[in-house]
């Protein structure tokens, strides 16, 4: 399967060109951009881990595409997504979220069912992949 | 009209877009003095207008070394100078975003284990884009210290220096004789630094013209006896320790105010013109510790 | 434009018989609205010889205190406080029988915090009022005073993006099709396919409530189902609004329950409840964490022709402050009414903190929203991937976009047809944060786009030449003022 997630995953994986023309877009809007990943992207995973700190004040989008690469290289088979972060008063939210690297398998998910009363369900998503620790997960043996 | 070769490269269309021209003339009239920093920065201009022409007609020597030092006594102008180069950089299209980030040891060295490399990329990250001024680079090497974490952005700096030169600038500066041993101790460092620019100190007649133009942006005028009385100063102030060039004249201008506000309030019943609230007096300038002691007081 | 005197003896203002309203104290020019004070805009039409200052008079008077005859109980009360007063009428430009009124309406003659109240005295017995050919309701300007007594969206353009973990481009749905008919069984499956194919939410439509060939439950069982399946097949948080619109508060309230134990994100209500019916199905949301979706069936009838009824920026303006998170506003390019201005100002009364006056999108009061949460617009009707250029160029990032036919028509399936539409969305939306000029370029950016996609490829080829060009009937009326060169 394919994660989903994140503003442009049903496009082809984007270039470095293509994710820096992107985070200039944040830069000129005055957001301030930030890297996470994680090994768990069950949709309810609100919280990926931070790659540092949010980036503020930068001008160029190099300072955070150096951050994607070091991220990347630490973490290869971890998705990684780029954030846009806007202060502005009545926002104060991302703006802008995608992934900028994903695992090379995506096992996706189960969807776990629980049979109750009057035909009703409880469902439960599991990643496959997360039935490992943290750490080994993704193509890690 | 003078024959133009043949197959003409479009070399005015390339000066008058990156505004180049207008920039080293602002640079020419804002600026007192400098001549031979002036002469230097156009060299530099011209190096890089021509290199950019050069690539876009598919003739390549490698990128040009951009890194440059700034040598000098403190008020000579580095910093102003800097962000010229930022402009002019940015105009030729050699800095995408042009601006200056100016930051001295305190900024990029930290003071524990691993402190020290967030901080720097931090800064660098800020400066992508534009140019990262160093000022006093040298207190970033304390060769007294093995274990000093200056070491540590000296490597990172290097790092960035070399690999992404499209993505910034460096412009180290400080002292000349400080900034030479700097450079002898990092040949590796020395080797990614192209252009030297030497700025010399002001000569008195120099540094009256930059206090003309300080009082003129301050809407201040000078009596004749004042005038006179700054010359002598500049002449006293010079031969003193701790001269910073135009630095110490924008002080001494604003200690000369707050003279002339004081003289002003305490003169206040014999009421005041228009004309007085501009004006600074011989006095005001005269009662400068400078002077020596004969002048406290008056 | 006459000259009106008021009578200043109580004797003469309050004897028994028939004055005129302007009389009455209703018309009072030099009046400067108060910070506290409701505004309303009205566009009158009054009868052949009806002064147009007497028709806003009497309009002011018969949305607040007057009734046809003089009443001496006026003098037990602060009447003159109570008045609303209509202090300036202007010529419609370019028309020679319709008038502009401006109103003011003190805060004490609404009741905190209920549209109920507030829509009685403003829309109430007055557009039946026979000195009138005809009545429109064009603008209001709520104090932030009445504003803050509303509890506005449970959820909010805000924290519904943060909810559904999706942001920077607008919210993808599709309504199912066909509207009426459908098992329940049926039905999942098209939710399924929709939003496994890429779409972020699917829609009961306005009608589906609990017929003979679909009852409620079953509706909810399976597009339960669908939503869960859905979202362990793409990783992504899915939704579908589940129409709880019945006959009775009891029963929409048993719906939005069973919604909420089965999982579901989202209910849905019908304009048609009713305002208090909204406003309690809004208090219900904020209660349990869900995000309430309007339909705005019904809305036409009233707020299409410009000469009588309520323009759609007052109802919209209403439903901000009732408290709904999605509202239904219009599309510009699809089947259904929609001038670009005046949808864009629609659009505006429900996403800003703060809207300006702005004549050419049909608002005529600054409205300061004091921090109520934003609305989220939905355009749906009529709309298609090879409109993407121009949807994503009028109406910006924070919008649903429905595409019902447009994905459930799709000749590859609905999977292929939700597919289609979002690559088309999220190219269009690269490219234009790309610095891209996409309302010229993006025909081109589509077919690029289509390269990789060969769903998009099928939709434009079967729908890109699809517009729906019709007139507007409902355009704002504004005169451009000539500016110093």
């Amino acid at each position: 399967m394919r994660l989903t997630q994140g503003t442009f995953s049903f496009l082809p994986d984007l270039s470095d060109t293509q994710i820096g023309a992107q985070i200039e877009y944040c830069l000129r809007n005055g957001w301030a951009v930030s890297v996470e990943y994680t090994d768990d992207p069950h949709p309810r995973n609100t919280y990926w881990d931070m790659w540092g700190m949010p980036m503020f004040d930068l001008k160029d989008a190099a300072g955070v595409m150096a951050e994607v690469t070091a991220c990347r290289h630490a973490f290869p088979d971890h998705y990684i997504k780029v954030n846009a972060f806007d202060s502005s008063h009545g926002w104060e939210a991302l703006r802008l979220s995608f992934i900028v690297n994903r695992p090379k398998d995506e096992p996706g998910f189960a969807l776990e069912r629980q049979e109750g009363a009057g035909r009703q369900v409880r469902y439960t998503t599991r990643s496959y992949a997360a039935d490992r620790p943290s750490g080994e997960r993704y193509g890690a043996d | 009209m003078l024959a133009r070769p043949a197959s003409t490269l479009d070399i005015d269309a390339l000066y008058s877009e990156s505004r180049i021209g207008e920039m080293l003339e602002a640079l020419e009239r804002d600026l007192i003095g400098l001549a031979p920093v002036k002469r230097r920065v156009r060299e530099i201009a011209a190096l890089l207008l021509i290199e950019k022409l050069r690539r876009s007609v598919g003739l390549h020597a490698g990128p040009p070394p951009l890194h440059m030092s700034f040598t000098g006594n403190p008020g000579t102008g580095k910093t102003t100078v800097a962000m010229r180069m930022a402009s002019i950089l940015h105009g030729l299209g050699y800095v995408r975003k042009g601006q200056l980030v100016s930051v001295t040891r305190d900024d990029l060295v930290g003071q524990y284990i691993g402190h020290t490399a967030p901080k720097t990329k931090e800064v660098l990250k800020r400066a992508m884009g534009g140019v990262l001024f160093i000022d006093e680079a040298y207190y970033l090497y304390r060769p007294e210290n093995e274990r000093d974490y200056g070491q540590e952005a000296i490597e990172i700096l290097l790092q960035v220096m070399e690999n992404q030169r499209d993505d910034l600038v460096v412009i180290f500066a400080g002292y000349k004789d400080r900034m030479d041993r700097f450079f002898g101790s990092n040949p590796g460092m020395a080797s990614r630094v192209a252009h030297h620019i030497d700025f010399p100190d002001y000569a008195e007649d120099e540094l009256f013209a930059i206090a003309g133009l300080m009082l003129e942006r301050m809407q201040y005028r000078l009596s004749d006896d004042a005038a006179a009385a700054l010359h002598d100063y500049i002449a006293l102030r010079k031969s003193r320790p701790q001269f910073a060039n135009a630095r110490s004249i924008r002080n001494a201008l604003d200690r000369a105010r707050l003279r002339q506000a004081n003289r002003l309030f305490e003169a206040r019943e014999r009421g005041l013109s228009l004309e007085q609230l501009s004006l600074i007096e011989a006095g005001d300038i005269r009662a400068s510790r400078v002077f020596g002691t004969e002048g406290e007081g008056q | 434009m006459k000259h009106v005197t008021v009578p200043t003896d109580p004797r003469d203002r309050y004897r028994a018989g028939v004055m005129k309203y302007a009389e009455m104290g209703y018309w009072e020019p030099g009046y400067v609205p108060k910070d506290t004070d409701v505004l309303a805009l009205f566009r009158i039409t009054p009868q052949e010889g009806v002064d147009p200052q007497e028709a806003a008079a009497a309009v002011a008077g018969e949305s607040s205190t007057a009734t046809w005859t003089v009443v001496w109980t006026d003098r037990l009360t602060a009447c003159e406080w109570y008045r609303a007063k209509a202090y300036k009428v202007e010529p419609v430009p370019g028309s020679t029988e319709q008038f502009f009124a401006y109103i003011a309406y003190d805060l004490d003659l609404f009741e905190p915090g209920s549209i109920a109240n507030l829509t009685a005295s403003i829309i109430g017995n007055v557009f039946g009022f026979k000195p009138l050919k005809a009545l429109r309701l064009e603008d209001m300007r709520i104090p932030v005073a009445y504003v803050k007594t509303f509890p506005g969206p449970a959820t909010g353009i805000v924290v519904e993006r943060e909810r559904l973990d999706k942001f920077g481009r607008p919210l993808l749905g599709a309504t199912v099709k066909p509207k009426l008919g459908l098992s329940g069984k049926n039905y999942g499956r098209v939710v399924y396919e929709a939003l496994k194919g890429g779409l972020d939410f699917t829609k009961d439509d306005e009608n589906i409530n609990s017929q003979p060939f679909m009852h409620w439950r079953d509706r909810f069982l399976y597009c339960m189902e669908a939503v869960n399946r859905a979202q362990a097949a793409t990783g992504e948080i899915k939704g579908t609004y589940l129409n709880v619109t019945a006959a009775t508060m009891e029963e929409m309230y048993e719906r939005a329950e069973f919604a909420k134990e089965l999982g579901s994100n989202i209910v849905m209500i019908d304009l048609v409840i009713g305002y208090t019916a909204i406003q309690s199905m809004a208090k219900w949301a904020r209660g349990n964490d869900m995000i309430l979706h309007l339909h705005r069936a019904g809305h036409s009838t009233y707020t299409r022709q410009k000469s009588h009824g309520v323009s759609f920026r007052v109802i919209a303006k209403w439903m901000r402050l009732a408290g709904v998170d999605h509202i239904h506003a219009g599309t510009v390019v699809g089947k259904l009414e929609g001038d670009p201005n005046s949808v864009q100002g629609f659009y505006n009364v429900l996403r800003e903190d703060l809207n300006p006056v702005d004549l050419q999108r049909g608002i005529f009061f600054e409205q300061n929203w004091a921090g109520l949460r934003k609305c989220m617009p939905v355009a749906s009707g009529g709309i298609h991937a090879g409109q993407m250029h121009q949807l994503l160029s009028y109406l910006g990032d924070d919008c649903i976009l429905q595409f019902g036919g447009g994905t459930i028509g799709h000749p590859m399936g609905i999977a292929a047809g939700a597919a289609a539409n979002r690559v088309a969305l999220e190219a269009m939306v690269l490219a234009r944060n790309e610095g891209r000029d996409i309302w010229n370029e993006g025909p081109q950016i589509l077919v690029d786009a289509s390269r990789h996609c060969q769903p998009l490829k099928a939709a434009l080829d079967t729908w890109g030449d699809v517009t729906f060009n019709y007139a507007s009937t409902d355009t704002p009326d504004y005169a451009v003022t000539p500016t110093a060169a």
